[in-house]
């Protein structure tokens, strides 16, 4: 799992590419952590374009960020959801508290 | 069950490098269905979420065996098993529930959930102390005769 960050008016993109599995999950939580805490954004937004598999850990991964973001007074939003992952967040119900776009 | 068709069993370590190379295991067996590739996305997460939970909870501090098995039945339907001999489950009810989780910040309770809603069937044996088997079966529709 690759991961670039780009931030722009407290706005952090984190671009994700590859394999999201429990294997991987761990350092890409850290990672995210640490760029939210580096750039304490308003917004974050979760770019999924460059995933190419995506299991639960995903929804783990969102959750983490939804919680860190909250703490911040931010909000999550996950953009350009292939179809594998997106069937995966919608049947686990995170939809309802994350947007997708 | 119905007659088998086809069928291969692979035996792998509890390590989590395995997780990626169970699942494309996995759709490469299931390929001679001809799934479509929304139907391989569905066989994929399912296996990654069945060896996750072996790896995770099955063997949490140590290594151990899982044994894979994918087994084609008669009128297309693929069943896979997921099995480990590591801790087990003591109530297997309440780990299917949605966001039940005892495996800490890196998982979301959700496997069980996803594999339900991926699957035809699943099925749960599971023994403390004994290990753990998954089974799940999803029929895959064949496009040539007209189905679809």
């Amino acid at each position: 799992m690759e991961i670039s960050a780009s931030s722009r008016e407290r706005r952090l993109t984190l671009r994700l590419k590859g394999e999201l599995d429990h294997h991987g999950a761990r350092g890409l939580i850290r990672r995210a952590e640490q760029e939210i805490d580096t750039s304490l954004p308003l917004q974050l937004a979760l770019d999924f374009g460059g995933v190419t598999f995506m299991d639960s850990s995903g929804i783990a991964v969102v959750i983490r960020c939804r919680q860190r973001m909250r703490e911040l007074g931010g909000t999550v939003t996950l953009c350009q959801v292939p179809a594998q992952p997106r069937k995966v967040f919608e049947a686990s119900g995170i939809t309802r508290l994350v947007a997708m776009e | 069950m119905k007659r088998t068709e086809n069928y291969v069993k692979i035996e792998f370590l509890s390590r989590s490098t395995n997780e990626s190379f169970a699942r494309i295991a996995a759709a490469g067996f299931a390929a001679q269905l001809d799934p479509t590739l929304d139907e391989l996305g569905d066989i994929k997460t399912a296996v990654s979420e069945a060896v996750t939970n072996a790896i995770v909870h099955g063997y949490p501090d140590e290594l151990g065996r899982i044994l894979l098995k994918l087994r084609i039945a008669e009128g297309g339907v693929l069943e896979i098993s997921v099995r480990d001999w590591g801790r087990g489950i003591e109530n297997v009810e309440q780990a299917r529930q949605p966001l039940f989780t005892t495996g800490g910040a890196e998982r979301s309770g959700m496997g069980f959930t996803i594999m339900e809603s991926f699957m035809d069937r699943l099925s749960v044996k599971s023994q403390p102390g004994k290990g753990t088997t998954v089974t799940m079966r999803k029929r895959i529709a064949t496009r040539a005769n007209g189905k679809r």
